[in-house]
């Protein structure tokens, strides 16, 4: 292995880490200087991940690539193991890629109160801790990257938020670590329960629970904490009630990483640790989150239908989307994972997309209320509200756009889950009719969201107000997601197809 | 020349992307594209008929798509006899459309777009027919859905447009959601989703009966909704809102009948199961007479039209109801149904057009100022009727004889009294639109040639469609065409039954003229009270739906779901914080009365007691001298005492 | 004899204790910082009568040799004492000792 191969990973990681300390050694007043090294970093950051992407071997997506094993805290045997495969391949791009855009967008709008230092330092270091957590084959170093998270997300919920920012950050920083504590203490327990020497390692605890080495319920013990941790972070019904509130009161830019990419890391989580490492819990808990999953479609599709606010709206379909997602998961066959991580993927593109717009309009119109901007937004700005009109319809699930794939092979796995699960088959198909109701749900409330802000002529109170259309420093940001939401709509090989084989590795723990 | 099958779906999606990046800056805004690719597709079409209209073995060809476990799904085209039929007509009805709508939309607000949208429309929709796979299928069927969408919207700045709009595609993603699983149900029987393979499979009878029960009662959901049958079919009147020239290329002749296509492409299916049969057949005789009714108490010229068609459509339902021996016949009906709805519409159109309204009660005498449009809206009129030897006749009868002889006196029966309304709703409207006096405000004029031109050609095909399988002269080159098995199934021609068809299509005639030969303000069908407004009143669908089920889930429900998040769950979550800061004050209290009390509590006494003595020292040195004499004596009386 | 006639001790005794009083009283009762200084000169010559008394009865002379300490001591005391109140009558233009009392709380 070449030392290219060993530190890819690593130099993608912590560039942006560097280029928030290179930040914060400009003076304050350098603003564009400061932004312009944002980007660049973060672009660094991307140029490696797409030389990683020309460097990947797609045949061997079950195999761990740009691994690097090297030692770290000798005491506790934590180990600095970072690599790639399949599975994390495409959520490691879209960080990268999501965290690039956003900071692009950052060149041109910056929330109240401005700071870009802190802004850009923060935003890149949120970036490491997203793009580590996706690549750590270490428990701890799992652990930490996943809290490094958590930091820069509660400032910048904190400082650039609107109105009820600061409840909106406690609530968001307190509750993902009431989660992260139970996880925390179920990976000691892996620590201390699992092989000897005791290890944190992701590989070795997952061979350990392939061969049975917990018993049942210790895993069931154990499951139940990770679960936490992951539920809260997807999130899960019914754990989902501080979304809502940090997506609403986020800056644009946070509620676009918030939900393009930390809401992954949750579900990323049950795919990388709660199922191979607990087989016989996965199994057991299937039901209950399959149950949850359709829960959280149907419930958010409903609340959608009351949301008053545009970005409120747009965060509960986040719930909803997620449920397809853990639906998926739950149904523990080759199928359904492979439709979680294609929908956690197109869920990415899609809602963060869908939040940049939000933004914008927010930034025009000084209101999210449906109600204040009252209709006609297609001639007013006849671009945005197009582009908005493409992204929302591609969130409904339309065919030939990136949402649909992940909806209905989450549904067809449910009609058809795994062996390991058919006890309960027809409970799943009765959650698969469900999400079918959800679907329609789901398109009731876009649409009706469209014709409430899109169509219709102009209200009085905005017809003299000039409001420009889209900016060409939004275009920019924005360009890759919308080539990327139809690309993957007619083309879902390019994540299917990296992640199929590390799926299939996978599913054998539960027969296939 | 069937490798460039892919072509014909393809091209006009080009087209798509090309007019919504560059329409507006080409001449003619985009529309020439979109004609253009069209026509291109229309003559692969052709030629793609021409190779296959000998009949023989589908062909097929795909590439793979991708693969997800055990889902492996592939890509491609599977083109047989009905197929090929299909296209040719989604093509031709589309170009007479797009033809026709560069003189209807002239001057529209979005007429590039408008273009572009139709583009899609043509692809997606021929994307749906010429599909190898149940899921490229699905993509097809739920694209022309969403465009169905669109252009029922186009006019946006009306609410009801949008309404309409909202109600079409929600409508029929309710049959989609049950059409999606019906192919979930297919693919985890046959283990494939691809077309040839599960009819081949069934064909062999290694599907249990039972799965494709379920199979195509689920699928036929999404036929139900995409078709507008009974209990799907209140979306379809209100799409009617779109403009003339999309009601007439996808709410009457193209995407509306792929639900009835749907079921021919996957007969075998069908077939193997006798209940999915009866269902289907159950469906459509309901249907085709309620819509009937329902034309029948319609002022809106469209909408007597659009009820017409959800009537039709249910007539093929009920001839693939019938099993084998009506396949072709239903799907002759499709094909010469295309031809004179979409006259009708356009013609419509065209009456609009001159009028600007769609209200028959401000039409009347409109045959002298717009003669083509008269004509061709009679023809078409005739041609729906049944009327010797027209286009409707021929397929019409067809449905009613093979009715007839397979012994389904129910559809039989429904078949005819439907053939009875049908032209007594048609004649209604020839009569209210164009004979008598002119009753509106307009000045009515006959519509440009770019319009006319679509007509004739509509109306040339209706008269002699119905000729590519007039059993009566012994041609039967639709049959050799389209069929199931090895060889086409000739239904022998009766006269008998034709004369019952045409005496029932002749008392409709007779009724309409004795009922509207002369215009009244109050319609005569009035006279039946209550039942009238209970058919007027839709039956009371519409308001079953809106009040009883959208109303009160988009409102009340979500409210309900909304106030539990907010109040309950999140509740708890507040709740939970609210009482962890109450405990965090009360140790904080705890803290600083107890644990800190204990602390100030030694300072405070030292404090006071140091405050108290200190009024001893008054600086008086004499004073001082005093406590030290008393303070002597004292210890020296202890001391002798103690001593 | 001359020496057959000596004064017998309780007499002494009582004198020297009424001259102490005599000073006690001088130092507690009057204000005049000059007269105090002099009651305690009453108070320290008391004291001397009693030790030269005693030396006498008891036939030891360390007594004396008390007493004489206790006459230079006194005469040290007077003269630091007169300095002190002249200061402060410098100061304060006045010997009153209820006057002078800022050394106090």
């Amino acid at each position: 292995m070449s030392g290219w191969e060993k530190s890819a990973v690593t130099l993608a990681v912590f560039l942006p880490a560097a280029g928030a300390l290179a930040v914060a050694l400009v003076p304050r007043h350098l603003d564009r200087l400061i932004r312009a090294l944002g980007i660049l970093s973060s672009g660094a950051a991307l140029a490696v991940g797409v030389a990683i992407l020309f460097g990947f071997d797609y045949g061997a997506g079950r195999e761990l690539q740009f691994e690097l094993n090297t030692r770290w805290i000798d005491a506790i045997n934590a180990r600095y193991h970072v690599g790639l495969d399949g599975i994390s391949l495409p959520l490691f791009e879209l960080t990268l890629l999501l965290s690039f855009l956003c900071l692009v967008y950052t060149w041109r709008f910056l929330p109240e109160p401005g700071r870009p230092k802190a802004f850009v330092a923060l935003t890149l270091l949120l970036e490491t801790g997203m793009a580590g957590t996706f690549v750590a084959f270490d428990l701890i170093l799992f652990f930490i990257f996943w809290e490094l998270v958590l930091v820069p997300m509660y400032f910048l919920i904190g400082i650039w938020g609107s109105a009820n920012r600061e409840y909106a950050a406690i609530k968001f920083f307190l509750y993902t670590l009431f989660g992260s504590v139970f996880m925390l203490l179920a990976f000691l327990g892996m620590f201390f329960k699992g092989p000897t020497p005791h290890t944190f390692d992701l590989l070795a605890l997952q061979e350990f629970g392939a061969a049975g080495g917990f018993s049942r319920d210790l895993q069931m013990l154990l499951f139940a904490g990770v679960f936490l941790g992951f539920a809260i972070k997807v999130p899960m019904w019914p754990f989902h009630t501080w979304l809502p509130d940090a997506h609403t009161e986020a800056p644009t830019i946070g509620s676009v990483l918030l939900a393009g990419i930390l809401l992954k890391m949750g579900t990323y989580g049950f795919v990388r640790i709660a199922l191979p490492v607990l087989p016989d819990a996965a199994r057991a808990w299937a039901p209950a989150i399959g149950v949850l999953a359709v829960i959280a479609i149907v419930y958010a599709a409903l609340a959608c239908l009351a949301q008053r606010d545009l970005k409120r709206l747009i965060a509960f379909s986040s719930v909803g989307h997620m449920g397809f997602v853990m639906l998926g998961i739950a149904t523990l066959s080759d199928i359904g994972i492979n439709a979680a991580i294609f929908g956690m993927v197109a869920h990415g593109i899609i809602t963060g997309m869908l939040f940049f717009e939000v933004g914008s309009i927010y930034d025009r119109y000084h209101t999210r209320m449906i109600a204040d901007i009252g209709g006609g937004m297609l001639q007013k700005i006849p671009w945005l509200a197009g582009l908005f009109a493409y992204t929302a319809i591609a969130s409904l699930g339309l065919p030939g756009l990136a949402g649909f794939w992940g909806e209905v092979m989450a549904l067809l796995s449910a009609y058809n889950p795994s062996g390991a699960v058919s006890e309960w088959t027809t409970l799943f198909r009765t959650l698969m009719v469900f999400g079918g109701i959800g679907t329609i749900l789901t398109a009731g409330y876009f649409l009706w969201m469209l014709q409430r802000v899109n169509l219709g002529t102009v209200p009085d109170r905005w017809r003299d107000v000039p409001i420009p259309d889209v900016t060409r420093v939004e275009l920019v940001a924005w360009a890759p997601l919308l080539v990327g939401i139809l690309l993957l709509g007619v083309f879902p090989r390019a994540v299917l197809g990296v992640t199929n084989e590390a799926v299939e590795a996978l599913v054998r723990v539960f027969g296939g | 020349m069937i490798r460039f099958a892919w072509l014909v779906p393809a091209l006009p999606l080009v087209a798509f992307f090309l007019i919504v990046f560059f329409g507006k800056r080409t001449p003619g805004k985009g529309a020439p594209i979109g004609i253009a690719a069209v026509f291109a597709a229309f003559v692969l079409s052709l030629l793609v008929l021409s190779h296959v209209a000998g009949g023989g073995e589908p062909v097929e060809r795909s590439l793979p798509f991708f693969q997800a476990g055990r889902l492996e799904l592939e890509v491609g085209t599977r083109v047989d006899g009905l197929a090929a039929v299909m296209m040719v007509v989604v093509t031709l009805v589309s170009l007479a459309v797009q033809v026709y709508s560069v003189g209807y939309m002239h001057g529209d607000r979005r007429y590039t777009w408008y273009f572009a949208a139709l583009s899609l429309f043509t692809g997606s929709m021929l994307n749906l027919v010429v599909a190898s796979n149940l899921f490229q299928l699905l993509v097809g069927w739920e694209l022309v859905g969403i465009c169905s969408y669109l252009l029922i919207g186009h006019w946006w700045e009306e609410k009801e447009n949008s309404n309409a709009a909202i109600k079409a595609f929600i409508t029929t993603k309710t049959g989609d959601v049950p059409f999606l699983f019906g192919i979930f149900v297919l693919w985890l029987a046959a283990g494939t989703a691809n077309i040839g393979e599960i009819t081949e499979l069934v064909e062999h009878g290694e599907i249990a009966a039972g799965t494709l029960t379920v199979a195509a009662l689920l699928l036929f959901g999404g036929a139900i909704g995409k078709s507008a049958q009974f209990p799907l079919h209140v979306w379809l009147p209100d799409a009617m809102a779109g403009p003339t020239p999309v009601s007439a290329l996808i709410h009457a002749a193209t995407m509306v009948a792929a639900g009835v296509y749907l079921a021919a492409r996957l007969f075998a299916v069908f077939a193997a199961s006798a209940t999915a049969l009866s269902f289907v057949g159950a469906i459509g005789v309901v249907t085709m007479l309620i819509a009937a009714v329902l034309a029948l108490v319609q002022d809106d010229i469209k909408r007597v039209l659009a009820y017409s068609t959800v009537s039709q459509l249910a007539y093929m339902m009920a001839g693939l109801g019938l099993g084998e021996p009506g396949f072709t016949p239903s799907q002759f009906h499709l094909f010469t149904h295309a031809w004179f709805k979409a006259l009708l519409f356009l013609a419509a159109g065209s009456v609009i057009h001159a009028v600007h309204t769609n209200d028959m009660r401000a039409m009347g005498g409109l045959r002298r100022q717009m003669p083509v449009t008269f004509w061709t809206f009679l023809v078409g009129s005739a041609a729906l009727a049944g009327i010797f030897p027209l286009a409707g006749f021929w397929s019409k009868d067809e449905i009613i004889a093979a009715a007839w002889h397979s012994g389904h006196d129910l559809i039989f029966v429904g078949a005819l009294a439907t053939a009875a309304l049908t032209a007594l709703y048609m004649t209604r409207a020839v009569l209210l639109t164009f004979f008598g006096e002119y009753r509106g405000e307009a000045h009515p004029h006959e519509s440009p040639r770019v319009m006319t031109w679509p007509l004739l050609l509509l109306a040339a095909l209706s008269v002699g469609a119905g000729f590519l399988n007039a059993s009566a002269f012994g041609v039967h080159t639709f049959a050799e065409w389209v069929h199931v098995g090895p060889e086409a199934h000739v239904e022998p021609f009766s006269w008998a039954l034709a004369a019952v068809s045409l005496l029932a299509a002749g008392a409709g005639v007779a009724a309409g003229v004795a009922l509207y030969g002369r215009y009244r303000e109050r319609d005569p069908l009035r006279a039946a009270g209550p039942l009238y407004t209970f058919v007027e009143r839709k039956y009371f669908l519409d308001d079953l739906y809106l009040k009883g089920i959208v109303r009160p889930t988009a409102y009340t429900v979500a409210a309900a779901v909304n106030w539990t998040n907010q109040y309950i769950l999140d509740g708890l979550v507040n709740a939970a914080g609210w009482v962890a800061r109450r405990v965090a004050r009360l140790v904080d209290r705890l803290d600083r009365r107890v644990v800190d009390g204990a602390v100030n509590g030694v300072a405070f006494t030292t404090n006071v007691s140091g405050g108290l003595l200190r009024y001893i020292q008054t600086g008086n040195v004499q004073r001082y001298a005093v406590f030290l004499f008393v303070g002597v004596a004292v210890l020296a009386i202890l001391i002798t005492r103690v001593a | 004899m001359i020496a057959e006639a000596t004064i017998r001790l309780p007499f002494v005794l009582f004198f020297s204790a009424v001259l102490f009083a005599a000073g006690v009283y001088g130092v507690l009762a009057r204000r005049n910082a000059v007269l105090v200084l002099m009651s305690i000169e009453l108070m320290l010559n008391a004291v001397n009568l009693n030790l030269v008394a005693f030396a006498a009865r008891l036939g030891d002379l360390a007594g004396q040799v008390f007493a004489l300490f206790v006459i230079t001591v006194a005469a040290a005391e007077v003269g630091i004492g007169l300095a002190i109140v002249i200061l402060i009558y410098r100061n304060r233009e006045t010997i009153n000792v209820d006057e002078v009392n800022l050394l106090k709380w």
